[in-house]
């Protein structure tokens, strides 16, 4: 692995806590997929079929609103606890992180 | 034969209502600047005068957002060549489709990709043939190139669209594939396709130039299993390797009529791009019948659907379902039989045979490339 050609500091995987701000970015959107009467995330050569809580989710993903600010409204609509609810935003958007289908700053 | 198993084999499939397809490869024209000698395209270029009309493709792309289709996919030859790309691309768009452009990047200019923008493209796929410009312009036959590959990459960036890298890989290039993913992270690409050159039409006129060792097929694979670990979040990598190699073949189309369908230049509805190499197989024309008649009823489509058409080892094979006998056309080719098991399987009575000519291949010296549409 030495003689890869150096291209500086390795880039690495933003870690998202309660502050991330998380956004989808261009050529990443959601799709009203009538024919299969569903909801569907499309982003380059990929389809994500999305649940009921990838949906609420992302209906309240913004661009300016924190995971924490996120889990807050979604704990609030749902009546349920919100460190419960972050963690599973949490896992929603790692998952997105690593198919490279969201923004985070 | 006994009768009862060919009562099995015209029985209706067991896909007889097959889902509707989520892709659409929008092959708009034959026509490119580049001459790469593994091109896709059929060996058999079709002219401009037979193209589809920009009607016919709105009217299309219409017919294939209302089948079920999520995502097309312009490609050619090059895209670009087609000046009413951006009139297509705002069709498919209001049509409610992702749009794709899959490009070599000549013939595109930064306002030219500013109006495809705003026209609504979601999504720009740059080949690059090597790593410098010497490899690169060598294996496209086109002197060049490669600087302007990467003014389009830093153009997509600043546009802020998605940008995938596509790499054909073979013997020539396999060895820089760490540079090719290096380059790839610092071009700001999302996504970077590595294909092994799939041995059809001009790439398999140019088979024992460009069939890797086994050897760069083993250290492609760890190569990639290693950047996919070390750019989590950062690259995606989709990888096609060398199936020559392979123990099992490939899940080809993931599976046939399953999933895609591809429209050639001339409006010939096919079930992959390299399906006309299939004889028999008579293909539907858009121009004469609708795409959902198409994708449903077409013979060509129904041919290999399911598993009720699959001989013995892959009848009764656990992997049926997994790589669907692998690839038709690769069967055709080297098995003479559409419908025979992929001879790159282990299980394939040929693979033993296509082993040794591949690796034989693989040894041939170097010599110069039969270029796409130039011999």
């Amino acid at each position: 692995m030495n003689d890869r050609p150096d291209i500086g500091v390795e880039p690495l995987a933003q870690t998202i806590t309660g502050h991330t701000v998380p956004a989808l970015p261009r050529g990443v959107r959601v799709h009203d997929d009538k024919v299969r009467a569903r909801t569907v995330l499309l982003a380059p050569e990929r389809t994500l079929a999305l649940d009921e809580t990838s949906i609420a989710i992302l209906n309240v993903t913004d661009g300016a609103r924190s995971v924490r600010q996120i889990s807050e409204a979604l704990a609030e609509a749902y009546a349920a606890p919100v460190d419960v609810i972050e963690a599973d935003v949490i896992g929603f958007f790692e998952a997105l992180r690593d198919k490279r289908m969201v923004e985070l700053t | 034969m006994t009768e009862a198993l060919e009562a099995e084999r015209v029985k209706p499939s067991s896909a007889a209502t097959p889902a509707p397809p989520i892709a659409l490869l929008a092959e708009l024209t034959h026509r490119c600047p580049l001459a790469c000698p593994y091109c896709s395209n059929p060996v058999a270029l079709k002219p401009s005068s037979e193209e589809l009309t920009t009607e016919q493709w709105v009217r299309v792309l219409r017919e294939a957002a209302a089948l079920g289709v999520l995502h097309v996919h312009f490609s050619g030859g090059e895209p670009l060549a087609r000046s009413d790309l951006a009139e297509l691309t705002a069709a498919a768009r209001n049509a409610g489709l992702y749009t794709n452009l899959i490009t070599s990047g000549i013939g595109l200019t930064q306002k030219r990709l500013k109006a495809l923008a705003e026209a609504g493209m979601d999504h720009v796929q740059l080949s690059l043939q090597g790593t410098d410009a010497a490899m690169a312009d060598l294996v496209a036959g086109y002197k060049g190139g490669y600087e302007r590959k990467l003014a389009v990459a830093d153009w997509v960036r600043a546009e802020g669209l998605p940008l995938t890298v596509n790499a054909v890989c073979h013997r020539h290039n396999m060895d820089r594939l760490e540079e090719m993913i290096d380059l790839s992270v610092r071009l700001g690409a999302r996504r970077l396709e590595v294909a092994t050159v799939q041995f059809h039409g001009w790439a398999e006129r140019n088979r024992t130039q460009l069939m890797p060792t086994p050897e760069q097929a083993q250290t492609a694979t760890r190569i990639v299993g290693e950047a996919r670990e070390r750019l989590r979040g950062i690259l995606v990598i989709d990888y096609v390797p060398a199936d020559y190699h392979a123990r099992y073949p490939k899940p080809c189309m993931e599976g046939w009529g399953r999933v895609g369908l591809n429209i050639d230049p001339t409006g010939k509805v096919l079930p992959c791009h390299a399906a006309e190499t299939i004889g028999w197989l008579e293909f539907d024309n858009v121009r004469s019948r609708l795409l959902d008649e198409i994708w449903y009823d077409g013979a060509a489509f129904n041919a290999f659907r399911g598993t009720d058409w699959m001989q013995e080892p892959c009848q009764s094979c656990e992997r049926r379902d997994i790589d669907f006998g692998g690839c038709r056309c690769q069967a055709m080719a080297l098995a003479g039989d559409a419908a025979a098991t992929d001879p790159v399987c282990v299980k394939s009575p040929l693979h033993g045979e296509l082993q040794t000519l591949a690796a034989s291949a693989a040894h041939e010296p170097d010599t110069e490339f039969v270029y796409r549409g130039r011999a």
